[in-house]
């Protein structure tokens, strides 16, 4: 994985969060302790300069989160939708690829209008590479693009001020969690590669996984 | 239904569950009482109120709920909390007696025990939660399921793990700690991808919802999992 064009360290970002996940996530330490560190990460700071540049107009906010957001979702679409048919994908994967690609469009429509509604400018559509060349690598891609969507998205939820913003985040990481456990049953992963509890991942973790995948914003 | 033992039955104000499931009944009434001391009793309160064969039917308005939980805020959290655990003590019954009559083989043998234990540390994760918070959890409800087949049960497993998907998702906007707000949200995601391996399983959909998942009320969901307590 190529690193990011800045000198931040990527990574936990609390003691806390290295805790919990050495440990494993252990019960009540995980819920009232170790689980959120989002509060300082999703603030403005550690991200890639490209990054920061599409969101530059981002307004701030739910709407800035929203946009964050905005860009896993075309990244998901243009890799479901674009990608999938230059790689040739068969049957299951085929028809999941159709299915999360319509659903992934779905979310950049939705996403899209909802910025503007809180007065943001949306992201515009970053350009995309994906390292997957037949249809073993792409389903290991779309693994780690879903469980890193879910992860985002949980991550950032805590943060979101309006109920209305959190309502539509909470509905859509519903669907990447059900597109992660098809895609890792499909090849031969647990469903549930986080156990009983989808952590909340850093804006870094997720930048680490989807930054290397952003060519221009 | 017997009470489940050393459970506190406090006097329940009668029928106000029942009028939550029957319909939408002011949320802010419910959750003040069962965020208090009455959440010992949450699901004693779901059960009578839902009409069990032998309930036992207080003929007393519940006093209001005193509470150690901090703050009303806490409290509403707390009410959350034994909602979504009255939800996984059922799952884990469910689970645990799917295990038990052993009509899952091989792989999918395994993911059945596997979401089953994953239930149950969800049970312990939000006990401890709302003791923290410095509430009482609910005592464990007594279920009771149809096992009659390797495809029926797998037909309900994927129904309820979509009702408890969406209640969930039904609750998010109603935490108020964003530290329970985390964890239930991290947990919701779970009973999602439960929902899709079901899914595949029974050849439904694994986004019957579409692209947009749907949150369920706590009366639409207390409505649907009436018929599976005791």
């Amino acid at each position: 994985m190529s690193t990011l064009h800045h000198s931040e360290p990527v990574g936990p970002a609390s003691p806390e969060m290295a805790g919990v996940e050495v440990r494993g996530l252990t019960r009540a330490s995980f819920i009232l302790r170790g689980a959120l560190a989002t509060g300082a990460l999703y603030g403005a700071g550690t991200v890639a300069p490209f990054v920061t540049q599409a969101l530059a107009q981002g307004g701030g906010g739910d709407a800035e989160i929203l946009n964050f957001a905005l860009t896993l979702e075309y990244l998901e679409s243009d890799f479901y939708n674009v990608k999938a048919k230059e790689v040739g994908l068969k049957g299951q994967a085929k028809s999941y690829a159709a299915l999360f690609g319509e659903e992934e469009q779905d979310h950049v429509v939705a996403l899209t209008g909802f910025v503007k509604q809180l007065g943001g400018k949306p992201v515009a559509k970053p350009t995309f590479v994906f390292p997957a060349t037949d249809e073993s690598s792409f389903l290991a891609l779309a693994s780690v693009l879903e469980n890193t969507g879910v992860g985002a998205y949980n991550g950032a939820a805590p943060s979101v001020k309006s109920k209305t913003v959190l309502a539509a985040a909470g509905s859509i990481v519903q669907i990447e969690a059900r597109h992660a456990a098809a895609i890792d049953l499909l090849i031969g992963k647990s469903p549930t590669p986080n156990q009983g509890f989808d952590r909340p991942l850093t804006k870094a973790e997720v930048l680490a996984k989807a930054g290397p995948l952003i060519k221009a914003a | 239904m017997s009470s489940p033992p050393n459970d506190e039955m406090a006097p329940q104000p009668v029928g106000l569950v029942e009028r939550l499931v029957r319909d939408d009944v002011d949320r802010k009434r419910f959750l003040k009482m069962a965020g208090g001391a009455g959440a010992a009793s949450f699901g004693a309160f779901v059960l009578a109120a839902c009409g069990s064969s032998s309930s036992k039917t207080a003929s007393t308005a519940a006093a209001p709920a005193t509470t150690a939980a901090a703050t009303p805020s806490d409290s509403g959290d707390v009410a959350i909390l034994n909602y979504a655990l009255t939800l996984e003590y059922l799952e884990t019954e469910f689970y645990g007696k799917v295990v038990s009559a052993g009509l899952f083989t091989g792989p999918v043998g395994a993911l059945i025990k596997e979401f089953g234990q994953q239930e149950m540390t969800h049970v312990e994760a939000i006990k401890g939660a709302v003791e923290k918070l410095g509430g009482t959890p609910v005592a464990k409800p007594e279920g009771k399921f149809p096992i009659e087949n390797a495809s029926q049960v797998a037909m309900l497993a994927y129904t309820v793990e979509n009702l408890g998907a969406s209640a969930y998702l039904g609750q998010a906007g109603n935490i108020s700690n964003p530290e329970v707000l985390a964890s239930a949200l991290a947990i919701h995601t779970v009973e999602a991808r439960h929902a899709a391996t079901l899914g595949t399983l029974v050849k439904k959909s694994i986004t019957p919802d579409g692209a947009f998942a749907k949150p369920a009320d706590m009366s639409t969901v207390l409505a649907a999992v009436k018929p599976f307590l005791a």
